[in-house]
C-alpha cells in the first residue's frame, strides 16, 4: 500500500481513502525488460524473428511458431509509416494535446512496425510512406511513452535535423 | 458428437443511457427465452454469461447476475469475461461433455455508461499500446487505411455498408439507428478519426440477450425447427497489429474453414463487423458473396452495438432467420479486440 492514512473522522463519519489499483510493482521479463532499460538510455532494439524479420518492439516470442526470440538488433531513430489515421480531438493520456496522427512505424532495418503518434501539426502533412523520426520524452524511464512521439523528417535540404 | 441446436432467443430495444442495473437489463430476456422454449428454470443443466467487468467498472460485477437466474435449487453456472458469442461457445462445449441437454446463454452490455472507446483499448497490448490510449476508433482507422491504400476496400463500399445496413435495421425492433440514406450523403460529412466516417463506425448502445441451447431430442421437442449448429471455431490472431496483415483476417478465414461455411451456400449471414470496411474484410475472409447471400438483414452490430452482448445478438439474429424459414443455412460470426483479434464462426442449419 501506499503510504496514504487509513482514514480520519470527518463529524461523525469516518472517511477512508479508496485507492482503486494494483499497489505493488511486477517484472516485465527478460526481454521487455532489455527493452525498456535500453530505450531509459536512447537506445532502440528489437528483436529477430525466426523467419528473419526485425520486430521494434521486440517480440519475445515469435508471434508465428511462438519460439523465444533471442537475437538483438540496434535500429536507427528513423523510419517510415506504413498507416496511419488523424486524431482530430486528443483524447486524455494521449501522447499529444494537439490534434495528430496514430501511424504504425517501421524504424529503418526492422520489419514489423509498432503503434505511436506523429506529430505532424495537419492532416495535410500526413502521408503513407513518409519518413518520420523518433523524438524522445524529456524524462524517461517509464516504457514505451519514453518515445513521446515521431515526427516528420522534411524532404527539403538541409531540412533534416 | 451431439446434434446441439439453438432452440429460443430473447433480446432487448437497443438504448442509450439506460439507468437499468445489469441484473435488470438480464433478468426479462432470460425469463423471455425461457418462456420461448417452453421450459422451465429448473430444467436448465448449465448458465453462461457474457459481460466485461471493465464496463461497470467493478471486479467481479458478473457475480450479481446470478440474481437474474436465481441460485436456488442450486445452479451450475460459468461467465466468459468476453462476449456472450464466447459464452456460447462455452455451452455447447458443455452440451457436448453430456454433462446437460439445455443450456441458458445471456449477455449484456451497457456500453453507454462510460468512455466505452478508452475502455476497449485495455483490450490492446498492455506494455506497448494501451499507454498510449489510442483507442479503438483509431485503431480501427489505421486498419481502414491500410485496406484504402491496398485497394482492398473503396470509401464508396464502406458508405454502401452504412446505407444497407440503416435500411435494414427499420425492420428491425430491436435495432437503434435506422432510416434511408445515401452514398453521396454519407460521403459528404465530415472525417471523425479519418479515414473514418461516423457512418463508419458503430453505434454504442445498452442491450441484453438470451440464448436456449438443447441438445438431440430435447431440442427436437423444444422446437419446431430447432438452428441445428453444424460447425463452430473461434481463432485469435497476434495482438501485435504490425506483426499481422490488417487487409485481410486470417483468423476469420481459418475459423470459417474449420466451421465449414464454405460447403454449402449461405442464406443469412449474421456478421460482428463494428467498422464498415471490417464487414468487407470479414465477407471476404468467410468467401461470402453479396449476392446470394444476405449479409446483416438485422443492420448488424453498425446500427445497435451493445459491446458483449453484440456478438451473441448475431447468433439470436441468424437463428431467428432459420426458425422462420427465411434461412436453411446461416453464418453468425462474432468478434473481440482491436482490429478483428480474435474472431467465432458458426453455421447453423435448419431441418
Amino acid at each position: 500500500m501506499s503510504g496514504a492514512s487509513i482514514g480520519s473522522l470527518h463529524g461523525d463519519s469516518f472517511v477512508a481513502p479508496l485507492e482503486v489499483a494494483y499497489p505493488y510493482s511486477r517484472t516485465v521479463g527478460t526481454a521487455l525488460s532489455r527493452f525498456f532499460t535500453s530505450l531509459k538510455e536512447g537506445r532502440l532494439e528489437g528483436t529477430k524473428g525466426s523467419d528473419g524479420r526485425v520486430y521494434f518492439p521486440p517480440a519475445e516470442f515469435d508471434p508465428q511458431t511462438g519460439e523465444q526470440l533471442t537475437e538483438w538488433v540496434t535500429l536507427p531513430e528513423t523510419g517510415h509509416v506504413v498507416t496511419w489515421a488523424w486524431q482530430s480531438t486528443p483524447a486524455p493520456d494521449q501522447p499529444l494535446d494537439r490534434p495528430f496522427a496514430w501511424a504504425l512505424i517501421a524504424l529503418d532495418g526492422a520489419d514489423v512496425p509498432l503503434l505511436h503518434a506523429v506529430d505532424a501539426g495537419s492532416i495535410d502533412a500526413m502521408s503513407t510512406g513518409m519518413a518520420v523520426k523518433v523524438r524522445w520524452a524529456a524524462e524517461r524511464g517509464n516504457g514505451i511513452t519514453d518515445i513521446a512521439c515521431f515526427e516528420p523528417v522534411s524532404d527539403v535540404p538541409g531540412g533534416r535535423s | 458428437m451431439r446434434d446441439v441446436a439453438i432452440v429460443a432467443t430473447a433480446q432487448r430495444p437497443s438504448q442509450i443511457g439506460t439507468q437499468l442495473t445489469s441484473v435488470e437489463l438480464i433478468l426479462p430476456v432470460v425469463a423471455e427465452a425461457v418462456k420461448n422454449a417452453g421450459i422451465q428454470r429448473q430444467d436448465v443443466g448449465f448458465w453462461c454469461h457474457g459481460s466485461c467487468d471493465y464496463m461497470s467498472g467493478q471486479p467481479f460485477s458478473f457475480v450479481a447476475a446470478v440474481d437474474a437466474i436465481g441460485a436456488w435449487p442450486p445452479i451450475v453456472e460459468s461467465h466468459v469475461e468476453g462476449d456472450g458469442a464466447l459464452a456460447l461457445y462455452e455451452a455447447w462445449v458443455k452440451l457436448q461433455t453430456g454433462e446437460c441437454d439445455i443450456a441458458v446463454v445471456f449477455a449484456n452490455g451497457k456500453t453507454t455508461s462510460g468512455p466505452i472507446d478508452r475502455i476497449l483499448t485495455l483490450q490492446a497490448d498492455p506494455y506497448f499500446v494501451t499507454p498510449l490510449w489510442p483507442g479503438f476508433d483509431a485503431m480501427a482507422a489505421l486498419q481502414a487505411r491500410a485496406c484504402l491504400d491496398a485497394g482492398v476496400v473503396t470509401e464508396e463500399q464502406m458508405a454502401e455498408v452504412a446505407v444497407r445496413s440503416r435500411r435494414d435495421a427499420k425492420s428491425n425492433a430491436v435495432a437503434h439507428l435506422k432510416g434511408d440514406y445515401t452514398v453521396d450523403e454519407l460521403l459528404s460529412g465530415p472525417y471523425t478519426t479519418a479515414p473514418l466516417r461516423a457512418h463508419d463506425c458503430s453505434v454504442p448502445v445498452d442491450g441484453a440477450n438470451a440464448v436456449v441451447l438443447a441438445a438431440d431430442d430435447v431440442a427436437r421437442r423444444l422446437a419446431k425447427r430447432p438452428a441445428w449448429i453444424r460447425g463452430i471455431d473461434h481463432r485469435i490472431d497476434t495482438q501485435r497489429l504490425g506483426a499481422r496483415s490488417l487487409t485481410t483476417s486470417d483468423s476469420t478465414r481459418i475459423a470459417a474453414e474449420k466451421a465449414g461455411v464454405g460447403r454449402d451456400k449461405v442464406d443469412v449471414a449474421e456478421i460482428y463487423a463494428p467498422y464498415t470496411h471490417q464487414e468487407l474484410l470479414l465477407r471476404s475472409a468467410m468467401g461470402l458473396d453479396a449476392t446470394t447471400t444476405a449479409i446483416n438483414p438485422s443492420g448488424g452490430a453498425l446500427v445497435a452495438n451493445p459491446a458483449m452482448a453484440a456478438g451473441l445478438a448475431r447468433f439470436v439474429e441468424a437463428a431467428e432467420a432459420v426458425f422462420a424459414g427465411r434461412a436453411d443455412r446461416a453464418v453468425a460470426h462474432s468478434t473481440s479486440g482491436p482490429c478483428l483479434q480474435q474472431n467465432l464462426v458458426c453455421v447453423m442449419e435448419g431441418d
